[in-house]
C-alpha cells in the first residue's frame, strides 16, 4: 500500500532497506547462536547516518520525527530485532536529553551521538520497579557540587556497550512521583559499572546488563531537566517512542510473511505446492490482513505524534500493543505453515518467533499499554 | 589527497541473459548497477579522503543515463562527479576508452591517485586501467587487495597473486586497480542521497577534452567483434554406483557405444 511518503522518507526507507538485506539478514543467525553484539553493523549504520535521524538539526542530526524513527526500525526489525533494539534503545536514551536538557548537555551529547561515536541506553527498570517504575530505589543525592548515585538498574539495553546512559534516580523520596530526576551517566564515571550479560530467550544480538552505581559521583550539571520532573519526562519519552517498538513488530510481521507465503509456494505435499490448500492460504491471509492493519495504526500513530498534540498517551499505546500482538500471533503462524521446517534454526523464523515474545514485554508490558488506554477512556466519558 | 575513480555502469549480472535470435546482450528490461569492483575502488577513495583528506572525484564515460551512478557515487561519499558523454564515442573499445578517459583526466588535472576497479564485469578485459596509466605515462600496479600505508607521496599496499600476495612501494601519481577483497562497499548515508539528489555533473563531449577524431568511438577502435555466442553446452555427466566390479562393467557398457 501507498503510505505517500516525503522523498527524505523514501531515502530512510533506501538505507535501512539496504543495511538489512546486505548487513544484517546475512549475519543475524550467527550472531544470535553467539550472543553476539552487532558492532559492525551499527559502525555501518552510523556511517549511513541513521543514528542522526532522531537528533535536531541544530546538533548534528535530520530533525527526524516519530515516523521516521518508525520507517527505520520497520526495516531493522524485518531484519533482525535484537540489532533494531539495539537502536531503538539508543534513541530512546537521549530522548531525555532532546525533550528535557539544558542547552550545553544538548551541545555535549547529541552531535556525538548523531555522527555515530556515542551509543547510549536508558536505565529505568530495578528489580522490584517493572512495570511500577515509582517503586525504584536508585538515589541521588547533592554532595558540593556533585551528584552521588546509588543502587542498581536490572536489564537495560545496550548495558555495558554504550557511552552514554540516562539514569532515573530519587532526589527526594518524600515527594513519590515529584521525587524522581534523570541524570547522564557516562561510562567509566567513577562508581558505575555494568553487570554481565543477561542470557535471553531471543533478541539475543542487543546486549542486557545491570547498572551497579556505588557513591557515583557525576558533576552536578548532568542533571536532565529540573530537580523532580523526571517521571514526566520518563513519560513524554515512552510516548514517542513506543511506537518505534511498534515498528520492530511490523519488520517481524513482513517477514514472517514473506518467509511463509515463499516457502508455502515451493514446499510440495500431496502432489501440491501447500499454497494451493485453502488452510494455508487462510492463516496467509490472516497474516497479511493484521500485518496490513497493524502498519496503517502504527503510521498513523507516528503521525498523530509528530504534529505534537497533548494526547500521545493513548494512541500511542494503542498501536504498541496491536502491533507488537500482531507480531508474536503471526511468527507463531509462519512457522506453523513452515511446519517442522520452521521449527528448525536453519530457518528463520523460530528466531522472529523467540524475538517477537520481548516486544509484548518491554518498554510497558502490552498489559500495561492496555491499562493506559483504559484509563484514557475512564477520563474521556467523564468528561462527556 | 586528490583522487580520481574511474567508474562504469554494467547490466546488472543477476539480470543478464542472451537475445536467442542476436547471440547479443539483451539489454532490454536489464537493471544497471555500477560496476561492482568500482564500488571497492571508491570505497577506498572515500576512506582515504577521510584520513588524509582531498577531494574525491569520480569519471564516467558513457551515454546520460550514466549519471546515475555518478549520483550513487555522491550518495557513498564521492565530492564530485564528471561524466564523459559524445555520441562519438559510442563503440569504443578498450583502446579508444582509454584514450578518452586519459584525455577526460588531463582535462580535470591535480590528481595523486587514480582508482580503478580490476576489471568490468559486462567485458571483463582488465585492459582500461593499465591502458589508462600507459596513455597518462604514470606507473600502474593492477589486483590491490589491501592498501598498508598511504600518503600524498608514497603508498604501500598488497597485490593479490595466485599464491599470496606482493608487497608493493610506489610513489604517486599512480593508477591502481583493485580487487574485492580490498573493503566492504558502505551503504548510501542520508547526507549522501540527499547530497546527490542536487548534485549536478560536468559533462565533457569530445571537443571539450579535445579528443583526436581518429581516436575514439568506434573508428579508434581495433577491436571489431566479429561474432558473439555462448559456448557450447557441455555433454551429460553420469555417477555410476555400486560395487567396484557392478561399476566397472557399467563403464564397460557405456564405453563400447562409442567403439
Ligand atoms: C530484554 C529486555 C530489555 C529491556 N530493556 C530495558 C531498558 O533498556 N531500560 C529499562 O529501563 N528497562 C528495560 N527492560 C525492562 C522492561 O521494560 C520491563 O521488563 C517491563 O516494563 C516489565 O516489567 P517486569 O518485567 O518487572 O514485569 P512486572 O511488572 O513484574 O509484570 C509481570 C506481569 O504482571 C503484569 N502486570 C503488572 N502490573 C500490572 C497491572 N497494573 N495491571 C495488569 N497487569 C499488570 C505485567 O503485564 C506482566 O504480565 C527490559 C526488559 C527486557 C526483558
Amino acid at each position: 500500500m501507498d503510505y505517500f511518503l516525503s522523498e527524505e522518507q523514501h531515502m530512510i526507507v533506501e538505507i535501512a532497506q539496504q543495511l538489512t538485506d546486505e548487513r544484517i539478514i546475512p549475519n543475524r543467525a550467527e550472531l544470535d547462536e553467539k550472543d553476539e553484539f552487532p558492532r559492525e553493523i551499527l559502525k555501518s549504520m552510523a556511517q549511513a547516518d541513521l543514528f542522526g535521524v532522531p537528533i535536531p538539526e541544530e546538533y548534528g542530526g535530520f530533525g527526524g520525527g516519530c515516523l521516521d524513527i518508525v520507517l527505520a526500525l520497520e526495516q531493522l526489525g524485518r531484519g533482525c530485532i535484537g540489532i533494531g533494539t539495539a537502536f531503538a534503545a539508543s534513541a530512546l536514551g537521549v530522548y531525555p536529553i532532546i525533550i528535557a536538557g539544558s542547552e550545553e548537555l544538548k551541545k555535549k551529547y547529541l552531535p556525538p551521538v548523531a555522527e555515530g561515536k556515542y551509543f547510549a541506553a536508558f536505565g529505568l527498570t530495578e528489580a522490584n520497579a517493572g512495570s511500577d517504575a515509582s517503586g525504584i530505589q536508585t538515589t541521588a543525592v547533592l554532595d558540593g557540587d556533585e551528584w552521588v548515585l546509588n543502587g542498581t538498574k536490572q536489564w537495560i539495553t545496550n548495558g555495558g556497550e554504550a557511552e552514554i546512559y540516562t539514569v532515573i534516580a530519587i532526589t527526594d523520596k518524600s515527594k513519590g512521583a515529584r521525587g524522581a530526576s534523570i541524570f547522564v551517566v557516562e561510562a567509566g564515571d567513577p562508581g558505575f559499572t555494568c553487570g554481565p550479560k543477561e542470557k535471553k530467550m531471543g533478541i539475543r544480538a542487543s546486549s542486557t546488563t545491570e547498572l551497579i552505581f556505588k557513591d557515583c559521583r557525576i558533576p552536578q550539571d548532568r542533571l536532565v531537566g529540573r530537580k523532580g520532573t523526571g517521571f514526566i519526562t520518563v513519560m513524554k519519552t515512552l510516548d514517542s517512542s513506543r511506537p518505534g517498538i511498534a515498528a520492530l513488530g511490523l519488520g517481524i510481521g513482513q517477514a514472517c510473511v514473506d518467509e511463509a507465503a515463499a516457502y508455502a509456494k515451493q514446499r510440495v505435499q500431496f502432489g501440491k505446492p501447500i499454497i494451493s490448500f485453502q488452510a494455508i492460504q487462510h492463516i496467509l491471509a490472516d497474516m497479511a490482513i493484521q500485518l496490513e492493519a497493524s502498519r496503517a495504526l502504527v503510521y498513523a500513530a507516528a503521525k498523530h505524534i509528530d504534529a505534537h498534540p497533548k494526547d500521545m498517551s493513548k494512541v500511542s499505546s494503542m498501536c504498541k500493543v496491536m502491533a507488537t500482538d500482531m507480531a508474536m500471533k503471526v511468527s507463531v503462524d509462519a512457522v506453523q505453515v513452515m511446519g517442522g521446517y520452521g521449527y528448525m534454526r536453519e530457518y528463520p523464523v523460530e528466531k522472529m518467533m523467540r524475538d517477537a515474545k520481548i516486544l509484548q514485554i518491554y518498554e510497558g508490558t502490552n498489559q500495561v499499554q492496555r491499562n493506559v488506554i483504559g484509563q484514557e477512556l475512564n477520563k474521556e466519558y467523564s468528561r462527556k | 589527497m586528490n583522487i580520481i575513480v574511474c567508474i562504469k555502469q554494467v547490466p546488472d549480472a543477476k539480470d543478464v541473459r542472451l537475445d536467442p535470435e542476436t547471440n547479443t546482450l539483451a539489454r532490454e528490461g536489464v537493471q544497471s548497477i555500477m560496476n561492482p569492483y568500482d564500488q571497492h575502488a571508491l570505497e577506498e577513495a572515500v576512506s582515504l579522503r577521510e584520513q588524509l583528506g582531498g577531494k574525491v572525484t569520480v569519471l564516467t564515460m558513457g551515454p546520460p543515463q550514466a549519471e546515475e551512478i555518478l549520483k550513487q557515487a555522491i550518495s557513498c561519499g564521492a565530492d564530485k562527479g564528471v561524466l564523459v558523454s559524445d555520441r562519438a564515442f559510442a563503440g569504443a573499445d578498450t583502446w579508444a576508452t582509454s584514450y578518452t578517459l586519459a584525455k577526460a583526466v588531463e582535462k580535470i588535472g591535480d590528481f595523486d591517485l587514480i582508482l580503478c576497479g580490476k576489471q568490468a564485469i559486462d567485458g571483463d578485459t582488465a585492459q582500461v586501467g593499465p591502458g589508462l596509466a600507459i596513455r597518462l605515462d604514470i606507473p600502474f600496479v593492477t589486483c590491490i587487495q589491501n592498501i598498508r600505508e598511504a600518503s600524498e607521496s608514497e603508498l604501500v599496499m598488497e597485490r593479490m597473486m595466485d599464491d599470496g600476495y606482493d608487497v608493493v612501494a610506489v610513489s604517486c601519481p599512480v593508477l591502481l586497480t583493485v580487487v574485492k577483497d580490498l573493503n566492504t562497499p558502505r551503504v548510501p548515508s542520508l547526507k549522501g542521497k540527499m547530497k546527490a539528489k542536487k548534485a549536478e555533473f560536468t559533462v565533457l563531449s569530445a571537443e571539450d577534452i579535445g579528443a583526436d577524431a581518429a581516436c575514439i568511438g568506434l573508428a579508434g577502435s581495433p577491436t571489431q567483434v566479429v561474432d558473439v555466442f555462448p559456448p557450447k553446452p557441455r555433454g551429460g555427466r553420469a555417477i555410476l554406483n555400486g560395487s567396484m566390479e557392478e561399476q566397472i562393467e557399467q563403464l564397460v557398457e557405456k564405453l563400447a557405444v562409442y567403439l
